[in-house]
């Protein structure tokens, strides 16, 4: 790019220092052995999460790709955890893969689109942000299948199959057993963005506390979220870990013992309060939410249990129907039927959890899963 | 024109010929290429670094050499190759219309950007640093879709009163920061970006309640607006490109039209320069700051419409994106002049566009995209660093002087400042001195207004 070539002695005094550097460092590390000349590796997954084996593991021909919301597949929530489902598909079905990370929602329709013009067979869309961009998109290709994590609306054509979760009933044990398990008779709770996904978590919450008070003749109080007025604590972003710890430190100045962020990464924060109290003598524990947080997070030892969302296994597993021919636009709803929402293990509480409370939990579920009891959320999705 | 430029020893004695080669290579336009070529470069050399295939055979780059610089090769062309592919044309379709529709698809993510921007160099050029264009956008999209979702009119009526209420709704936010500094003193840095919370919080709020909110859903989205308050698309449905682009041309023509021809501009690029002075001249300072920044709102939040209206078509709590921060590197970029603003925007959208193609076509992160985007900046910001990397030479004092407007330039026309002005173009600046002592603020403004040089060349 020789618009003006100054004395080249100058030049050189000022690249020779830079690209000794340079060569340097790509000499001690240049010194390993070329591989064979044939060859490739493929990426593999990390989620553990179990394949289909009637799909097979030879699907070349087979394209998913997958399009993120703003946070990224990094976002240890559900944009991660539906992209290491992939991955996971990637692995057992050997099929090939695209993603697209997006960084506004002015990105949606583009990067959808960008799949769709890149062949995929099925385009993975996280988020519900994404359902309106795919409506369109998947009504003017009617033979791409398109996947909506997350996806709450109506009103799509056949080729969309949107997976949502109800969350409130993993949530709903999970209020149980706080509620159950609390010494100071004060639980909390809080969310990250004011959206029906988080909500429906501190909804099944509180409905779980409410459960426990009305059974038990208990008066557990719940901080955090008001299931008449439907409004709550929330600290507006899923990043701002600062504002975490300042709503859980608050919760734990007014008496909680027990809670439950559901505000992906700000629950950081949270962690953070909490190991301050107890090492001031409290003892704080914390319910983590979309993945099970003693495996996940670092604070395994205050992790009383979590309310897991399934995403990675429902979506390895809507993939290997797609591949094997068996596509269908019925939504899939994660249920603790189908194990698309759990309630983890209590871990290191496992002897603090009294068995009674654990017997009425198993209880609980079954009742759940029989319909017996339904948990009424009004954020649940409908099928 | 570059062989015959290349060929000239730069930098040394400036006999007459030479002015002329001076003037091209000084110039902040040249500046302004070569930031952007360095950008580039930069990027360049971070996509070769993040491939997964250099750096397999930057393990055994000793034994096979040629294995590593091949990758290197073609991991920055086929990068830059899906950029254009996704930005400008996309000469790998099948169809015309496939080949042209990367270049529309540049043009609609340009069309906001393009509007806010202008509105943010006008602020520049009053001396006004508007951080808040995001929220000022914001509002405009709130405005545009309440009057768009909850009005039934006819077609074109709708359209024209949608696209006015969101100009009131930016000149409403952006007017409250301009009256807030010209009563209070307040700055207007601080004032706007606080004010960009309460616009973000607003719009989760109001997204919350069926105020914005759709019927028969929990999600913070709108309701879809009706056709009558959409733009019209340009090339029929296929296409994403909407009316709202010609909007984007018809503002910059309004915005040079203002800056340069009419007596509200002059007051305002008098203001910019030396707010001082101006009074003195018998012009109002506070009225000055309340018509930059109303007009720099008015024009975010006819963005935030074109977004709304001509692209998206409802409204969440993420609607503005980067917009309004962009839109300060756009201004920068295009020297806060509205022909250069149209041209730098264009560039961010043939960026964010083609960043798609790149990221789906070759797994490249479209984080390079913000890398190129921010780079750019760096070295706008920091001409002295650039001419130092191409050896170009300074720009000169005496023309400086010869040329500078008496009434925006007075620092320069009265070689107070002289060569050393032209370099230190640092807009930054005014955000540190917050207009404390008046000649510091002279000073600053001044820097502020990189422009100034192409302003009076043309």
């Amino acid at each position: 790019m020789g618009i003006v070539s100054p004395s080249s002695e100058r030049r050189r005094s000022l690249l020779l220092p830079a690209a000794l550097l340079g060569a340097s460092g790509l000499l001690l590390a240049g010194c390993g052995a070329p591989p064979a000349e044939s060859g490739s590796s493929a990426s593999g997954g990390s989620a553990a999460v179990t394949a289909d084996a009637a799909a097979g593991s030879d699907n070349e021909d087979y394209k998913a790709c997958i399009v993120s919301d703003q946070g990224g597949f990094d976002d240890r929530s559900f944009n991660q955890s539906s992209y290491e489902g992939l991955k996971a598909a990637e692995e057992a079905y050997g099929i090939e893969t695209n993603e697209a990370e997006s960084q506004d929602p002015g990105d949606f329709t583009p990067n959808v689109n960008s799949m769709v013009q890149a062949d995929c067979d099925s385009v993975i869309g996280v988020g519900f942000l994404l359902g309106d961009a795919i409506r369109p998109i998947a009504e003017a290709n009617p033979e791409t299948h398109f996947l909506g994590v997350d996806v709450t609306d109506d009103g799509f054509s056949d080729n969309v199959k949107k997976l949502t979760y109800d969350t409130a009933q993993a949530a709903f044990l999970a209020g149980y057993a706080a509620a159950a398990t609390t010494e100071t008779g004060t639980v909390a709770t809080y969310g990250g963005m004011e959206i029906p996904t988080v909500t429906i978590f501190m909804d099944g919450f509180a409905a779980g506390v409410e459960h426990y008070n009305e059974t038990k003749g208990e008066d557990v109080k719940l901080l955090g979220w008001d299931r008449e007025a439907k409004t709550g604590s929330f600290t507006g972003d899923f990043e701002n870990q600062a504002n975490g710890k300042t709503n859980t430190a608050n919760f734990i100045n007014e008496g909680a013992d027990i809670v439950m962020p559901v505000a992906g990464p700000v629950g950081l924060g949270t962690i953070d309060a909490a190991k301050e109290a107890n090492a001031a003598g409290k003892d704080v524990k914390v319910i983590w939410v979309d993945s099970d947080g003693y495996e996940s997070t670092e604070a395994g030892d205050i992790m009383l249990t979590s309310v897991v969302k399934n995403m990675g296994q429902s979506v390895t597993d809507v993939l290997g129907q797609d591949v094997q021919g068996e596509f269908d636009s019925t939504p899939y709803v994660g249920t603790l039927e189908n194990k698309g929402v759990k309630l983890a293990p209590f871990h290191d509480f496992e002897d603090e959890v009294s068995q009674e409370t654990k017997d009425e939990l198993k209880t609980l579920q079954e009742q759940i899963i029989s319909g017996e009891l339904t948990v009424d959320s009004e954020y649940s999705p409908t099928s | 024109m570059s062989t015959a430029v290349a060929e000239r020893p730069a930098g040394t004695s400036t006999p007459r010929g030479e002015s002329a080669f001076r003037r091209i290579v000084s110039g902040n336009g040249m500046v302004t290429l070569l930031a952007v070529l360095l950008s580039l470069i930069i990027s360049a050399v971070l996509i070769v670094l993040t491939d997964e295939d250099v750096q397999e055979s930057a393990g055994y780059l000793l034994a096979r050499p040629a294995d590593a610089l091949g990758a290197a090769w073609e991991a920055v062309s086929g990068a830059y190759a899906a950029l254009f592919r996704g930005s400008i044309l996309n000469y790998r379709a099948d169809t015309a219309a496939d080949m042209v529709r990367p270049l529309t698809e540049t043009l609609t993510v340009a069309t906001p950007l393009i509007i806010v921007s202008l509105g943010v160099a006008i602020a520049f050029r009053a001396g006004l640093f508007n951080i808040g264009a995001q929220g000022q956008f914001i509002f405009g999209a709130m405005f545009a879709t309440w009057f768009g979702v909850h009005l039934d009119l006819p077609l074109g009526v709708h359209l024209l009163l949608v696209m006015t209420m969101a100009v009131l709704g930016g000149v409403l936010w952006g007017g409250v920061v301009g009256m807030l500094k010209a009563w209070t003193g307040a700055h207007e840095v601080i004032l706007t970006i606080m004010l960009n919370y309460v616009a973000v919080n607003l719009l989760a709020y109001l997204l919350n309640t069926p105020v914005l909110r759709r019927a028969g859903t929990t999600n913070p989205v709108s309701e879809f607006l009706p056709a009558t308050a959409m733009f019209p698309k340009l090339l029929g449905d296929g296409f994403r490109l909407h009316a709202g682009f010609l909007v984007a041309l018809l503002a910059t023509a309004f915005a040079w039209w203002l800056m340069s021809r009419s007596t509200l501009g002059f007051r305002l690029r008098a203001v910019g320069a030396n707010p001082d002075a101006a009074r003195t001249a018998g012009m109002s300072v506070k009225g000055t700051y309340v018509a930059a920044m109303a007009l720099s709102g008015g024009l975010a939040g006819l963005a935030g419409m074109a977004h709304v209206s001509g692209t998206e078509g409802s409204l969440n709590t993420s609607v503005a994106g980067s917009f309004g921060f962009d839109a300060i590197t756009v201004a920068l970029l295009g020297r806060s002049h509205p022909v250069g603003v149209l041209f730098a925007g264009l560039l961010f959208g043939a960026l964010r566009a083609g960043g798609v193609t790149m990221q789906t076509e070759t797994g490249v992160p479209i984080d390079i995209v913000l890398v190129v985007q921010s780079m750019i900046v760096l070295f706008i910001a920091a001409p002295p660093l650039v001419r130092a990397i191409f050896r170009l030479p300074a720009p000169g004092g005496a023309r400086a002087r010869g040329t500078a407007d008496p009434v925006t330039q007075p620092a320069v026309a009265g070689a107070a400042v002289t060569g050393a002005a032209g370099q230190a173009v640092a807009p930054s600046a005014q955000t540190q001195d917050a207009a404390v002592s008046a000649t510091a603020a002279a000073a600053g403004e001044q820097d502020g207004d990189p422009h100034r040089e192409k302003g009076q060349a043309l």
